[in-house]
């Protein structure tokens, strides 16, 4: 059965955009009036941040696919194409990020600070830093650029090959299907060496080094973390919509109540990351570990406590019992206000560094550029859901999915 | 009349899932069954009630979380307050951080155990004792249905026995009790 984008659908998600630059403006407009000089900076650091949000949950979401390819799991083969669906977003996600590090890169931002080549010269005396000149060998733009270019191209090939790959699967059986699974299958763990390093070291070059001087091992699993949360959650989302609207049918409680548990565990991944990351710099309390945490307790203690407990606490206590995760409206409810904590996440990671004390909360230029990019998200992800069969017609697993039961 | 038990054994599991469909759909009530590992989709086809081991294993999870803040509160703050590393240790909150990994081990230690101990005491398979199970081969490869006719009133145990060879069963044995 193929889903059709309903008209409702469609102008909700142009309304949202729409009311998202609208409020996005309103927030630039009053920024400007408090401070002109730093108004650039702060669209630049709210386009960044969004950007990023929303690519993350595609890439989120590629990893888990490839993740179920690679352990040849069952049960999700019927929900193959929802998340087909989302990686749909990836693109423009990497396109909205190199942009940013474009402009970033041409000094019409200065998000990452590193890029200004002044830092590196010691005789400028102004502006040179030996801590940052001492990472060159790293941060420098060759590497860097070359960098971007892998990670986007191999995310862009791999989304590409593996959508192209479950198509042409609807069209085989018997023998063939069964090659071309084992060929995916293998692609796809090949793929996830490749994600490992990707997803880390892409972590440390876009938002990382927005605070130059500080450094933390774990945090690439942390920001890993987060993306494979906001996946989970999207996930489960849309095929609840889907739902509503009577398509998926064969989707019962069972499968809910699996991408349910996802939610719940990755949540737990994240908060157990977040709090290794940050207990160990609060135990051994070296000044320049410390720098990145203290900013953030010490300004915004709020937007730090907040969303940790919004990320940890609210699905740890609404998402225990089984009862909670087959509970579409309840599951709907908790995975939205996860959204929300995990977007504040990722704003806490940027501004405190981007905007440094020009920051003071999280305003309506981030919030407009946010829901603008969520009625974008929406939209793609529903219009590639119409491209293709809404479940997969051919896949040896999918008969042993249609009866998942837990 | 003397209560009589039936066991049902089956080679397989679906040809037992199916029977058990077809007893329930007569009006007989399945005791219970005996398999060398779950069988899914069982629970709901036998009516049997769901298990509150994970409301069991809640408690005894924040019982741990419960017994080790007091701990962590006692020896570290109120007994004995330890500098390590200059770190607050006046109020337990503000250590909080440093003893989030005990409460959380603890926790894990408390809700593992005690759901396990509970799980084995509520079965009766603690170590030593005698096993409750009525043929040694369903922990091997047979499946066994057990049915009593003092839980089905409406059927003798010769009507339920005839509604059983027309399933796949293997063998039917009775017992009295």
């Amino acid at each position: 059965m193929n889903f059709t984008l309903s008209n409702r659908a469609r102008t909700l998600s142009m309304a949202l955009m729409g009311l998202g630059l609208v409020v996005a403006g309103i927030g630039f407009v009053t920024t400007r009036s408090h401070d002109a000089a730093h108004a650039g900076q702060h669209f630049w650091s709210a386009l960044f941040l969004n950007g990023f949000f929303f690519f993350g949950i595609s890439l989120g979401a590629l990893f888990f696919y490839s993740l179920q390819w690679a352990t040849e799991t069952a049960w999700s083969v019927l929900v193959r194409r929802v998340y087909e669906g989302i990686v749909g977003f990836l693109p423009i996600g990497a396109a909205v990020i190199v942009i940013c590090l474009l402009a970033g890169q041409f000094h019409l931002n200065h998000i990452w600070h590193w890029m200004d080549h002044r830092v590196y010269d010691p005789a400028d005396l102004e502006h040179y830093d030996p801590i940052i000149a001492g990472k060159s060998a790293y941060l420098n733009a060759p590497f860097f650029w070359l960098r971007v270019v892998l990670f986007m191209g191999t995310f862009i090939f791999a989304a590409n090959w593996f959508r192209k790959q479950s198509l042409k699967m609807d069209q085989l059986t018997g023998d063939d299907l069964r090659t071309q699974h084992l060929l995916t299958y293998r692609r796809s763990a090949l793929f996830l060496v490749f994600f490992a390093v990707f997803s880390s070291v892409l972590s440390w070059d876009w938002l990382m080094s927005i605070d130059t001087h500080w450094f933390s091992t774990l945090y690439g699993w942390y920001i890993f973390a987060g993306m494979w949360c906001t996946a989970m959650v999207t996930g489960v989302i849309v095929v609840l919509y889907l739902k509503s609207k009577g398509y998926l049918p064969q989707v019962n409680n069972n499968h809910i109540h699996d991408m349910g548990k996802w939610v719940f565990a990755t949540s737990f991944l994240w908060s157990y990351l977040w709090f290794s990351q940050f207990m160990l710099y609060w135990y051994a309390d070296i000044p320049e570990e410390v720098a990145y945490a203290a900013v953030r307790i010490e300004h915004h203690p709020g937007l730090m406590w907040g969303m940790f407990f919004i990320n940890f606490a609210v699905p740890m206590v609404l998402l225990m019992s089984r009862d909670a995760k087959r509970n579409p409206r309840f599951l709907i409810g908790v995975g939205t206000v996860i959204l929300i904590g995990h977007w504040l996440n990722v704003c806490q990671l940027v501004l405190p560094g981007a905007l440094g004390e020009n920051f003071h909360q999280v305003g309506a230029l981030e919030a407009g550029l946010g829901l603008f990019f969520l009625g974008l998200f929406v939209l793609i992800v529903l219009r590639t859901l119409t491209k293709a069969p809404l479940t997969v017609v051919n896949s040896p697993y999918l008969e042993e999915s249609v009866h998942h039961s837990i | 009349m003397a209560d009589k038990i039936i066991y049902a054994v089956y080679d397989d599991p679906e040809q037992l899932k199916s029977a058990a469909r077809k007893l329930i759909t007569a009006g007989v009530r399945v005791k219970d069954v005996f398999s060398p590992f779950p069988i899914h989709g069982l629970d709901p086809i036998i009516g049997l009630k769901r298990t509150r081991i994970g409301i069991a294993s809640f408690m005894f999870g924040i019982t741990g979380t419960a017994l080790a803040s007091l701990g962590t509160w006692y020896f570290m703050i109120k007994d004995w307050p330890m500098d390590i590393g200059g770190k607050p240790n006046w109020t337990w909150y503000h250590n909080l951080p440093a003893f989030v990994p005990v409460l959380f081990e603890f926790t894990v230690f408390c809700a593992a155990h005690g759901m396990a101990i509970t799980y084995l005491i509520r079965n009766k398979t603690l170590p030593f004792m005698p096993a409750r199970n009525p043929d040694p081969r369903s922990t091997d490869d047979k499946f066994i249905m057990e049915l009593r006719t003092s839980d089905n009133h409406g059927h003798s145990a010769e009507a339920i026995a005839s509604l059983l060879r027309g399933t796949a069963v293997q063998e039917i044995n009775e017992r009295q009790c």
